[in-house]
């Protein structure tokens, strides 16, 4: 299995250390033929302004689209969860939603970097809570009846899930925790 | 929202003041000193703009003592803008930055660019919720400003010059460095503390980790998408373009043109592509003939 981290601006080196340390080959994803190649792609945080962009620069939103309607596992956090929603609320005029996951997403919804944090997530069926960082977030603000919300903090999902789409508003790369990795390569 | 009395929440922690920096990776910080510049700045694709009241080419040329921005120019770019907005503190200056930090601006640069506030003394940048990032000529420095808390490394080229020569003596400098002690041995490590004036745990952790605690950008001196270019095959992990955007003859395409070459730095095609019929760059300096070494500034 070959899985992909978009590696267009953002915390996609994070990314690849969690998966090489789970010993799965991780390859950075910069042109189509680079996508076309992986069978799971990770959309990492970012500045989702700089990403939506960059897709366009180098001729990966098309394909990308593509990819996605046709059932690529992908796992989005935090500028990833903004790109594959349905509808993004205070954003960047004209930035890329790619539609992969019926919620809508409103940008830096949780605030300024002051207000960046981390607070432990209780996910459902886990033993133990996972550390979850937050940096100017965004906020799930609603999710459509085919979204399964994975966990929540004080009510609002934080963790979803929608066929093999999962998008978390949190930061798994930022945490010595590869559980949702683990879990994203596994799933079927 | 209201955080208080749900989950606990913990705010500037020194993992979600990094957390920032590694969002920013493989990205550009762009200089502006107007809302429209910060919108033109946006549009081409940078991940955050750093708010002044002159790029320092101008303060190089106007001289005299360069300080904090007007918290309305500040305030006037948060509103125009999605993406992170960071601004200047002098160095030494921690009331500067205590007003920037209830400006809630997302990031402080206690600059060499502005003239030092205090001759001995760095901010304590660990008595801050909001982060910091530092500049830094050589590894020896770069540690003792992340002893003081900073969470974001720049190496410091020399600013408002459009020469990239002084960034690259630094980035190798510092890189070159961690090469070293990643190869020294544990007796050789206290030397090298002592050497580099840096507290040994940190010392330590470089040579265990073979790179810094916290990312490390470059910045001073970029003023071209193969500048960009350079300075990421050199192992920068973004790059912060001051004077060499606006300064140079046409802003908005040169701004794309540098934002597609620091995602892709290793491929000359496209760097080629996007070097193209740019205009002018901005008018560059030759190091020798400076009145003010910036990068001097700072202990």
């Amino acid at each position: 299995m070959k899985v992909g981290v978009l590696a267009l601006q953002g915390a996609f080196g994070l990314h690849e250390r969690v998966l090489n340390r789970l010993d799965v080959a991780a390859v950075q994803v910069r042109t189509p033929e680079e996508l076309a190649e992986v069978d799971r792609l990770v959309i990492p945080g970012g500045e989702s302004t700089a990403i939506s962009k960059l897709l366009d620069a180098n001729g990966l939103a098309d394909p990308l689209a593509g990819r996605l309607a046709d059932g690529l596992p992908v796992l989005g956090t935090c500028a990833g969860l903004i790109l594959l929603a349905a509808e993004v609320v205070d954003g960047y005029p004209g930035q890329h939603c790619f539609g992969a996951i019926d919620a809508t997403v409103r940008r830096n919804g949780y605030g300024r970097q002051s207000e960046s944090f981390h607070a432990p997530i209780d996910v459902e069926g886990w033993e133990s809570p996972f550390p979850g960082v937050f940096i100017r977030a965004p906020v799930i603000a609603s999710a459509g009846p085919d979204v399964e919300v994975l966990a929540e903090l004080d009510g609002v999902p934080v963790l979803c899930r929608q066929g093999s789409v999962v998008v978390s508003s949190f930061h798994p790369e930022l945490a010595e925790d590869d559980r949702i990795h683990r879990w994203f390569i596994e799933q079927e | 929202m209201a955080a208080e009395s749900m989950s606990s929440r913990e705010t500037g922690t020194p993992l979600v003041k990094r957390g920032l920096a590694e969002m920013l990776k493989g990205g550009v910080i762009m200089d502006v000193v107007t809302p429209e510049q910060a919108k033109v700045a946006e549009d081409a694709g940078a991940v955050a703009v750093m708010a002044l009241e002159r790029v320092p080419a101008d303060i190089r040329r106007d001289g005299g003592v360069a300080r904090m921005s007007d918290p309305e120019m500040i305030t006037g770019i948060q509103e125009a803008v999605t993406i992170p907005v960071m601004a200047k503190a002098r160095i030494g200056h921690f009331v500067e930055a205590q007003i920037l930090e209830a400006l809630d601006v997302d990031y402080i640069d206690e600059s060499e660019v502005l003239t030092p506030a205090d001759e001995a003394h760095h901010i304590d940048k660990w008595a801050f919720t909001v982060p910091f990032v530092c500049g830094a000529t050589n590894l020896g420095e770069a540690l003792r400003r992340i002893s003081e808390g900073a969470c974001m490394i720049r190496s410091k080229g020399e600013a408002g010059t459009g020469n990239i020569v002084e960034a690259v003596r630094h980035l190798r400098s510092i890189i070159g460095d961690i090469r070293k002690i990643t190869q020294a041995d544990s007796a050789e490590l206290f030397d090298w503390a002592k050497q580099l004036r840096a507290p040994l745990p940190l010392v330590r952790e470089v040579a265990e980790t073979g790179w810094l605690p916290v990312p490390m950008f470059c910045a001073g001196g970029i003023s071209t998408p193969a500048d960009a270019g350079l300075v990421m095959q050199l192992g920068a992990e973004a790059v912060f373009v001051g004077s060499g955007i606006f300064k140079s003859s046409d802003p908005a395409p040169r701004a794309k043109a540098i934002v597609e070459a620091a995602t892709n730095y290793r491929d000359a095609h496209i760097l080629a592509k996007v070097s193209r019929g740019l205009g002018e760059p901005m008018p560059g300096l030759e190091i020798d003939g400076l009145e003010t070494r910036l990068a001097d500034r700072g202990w």
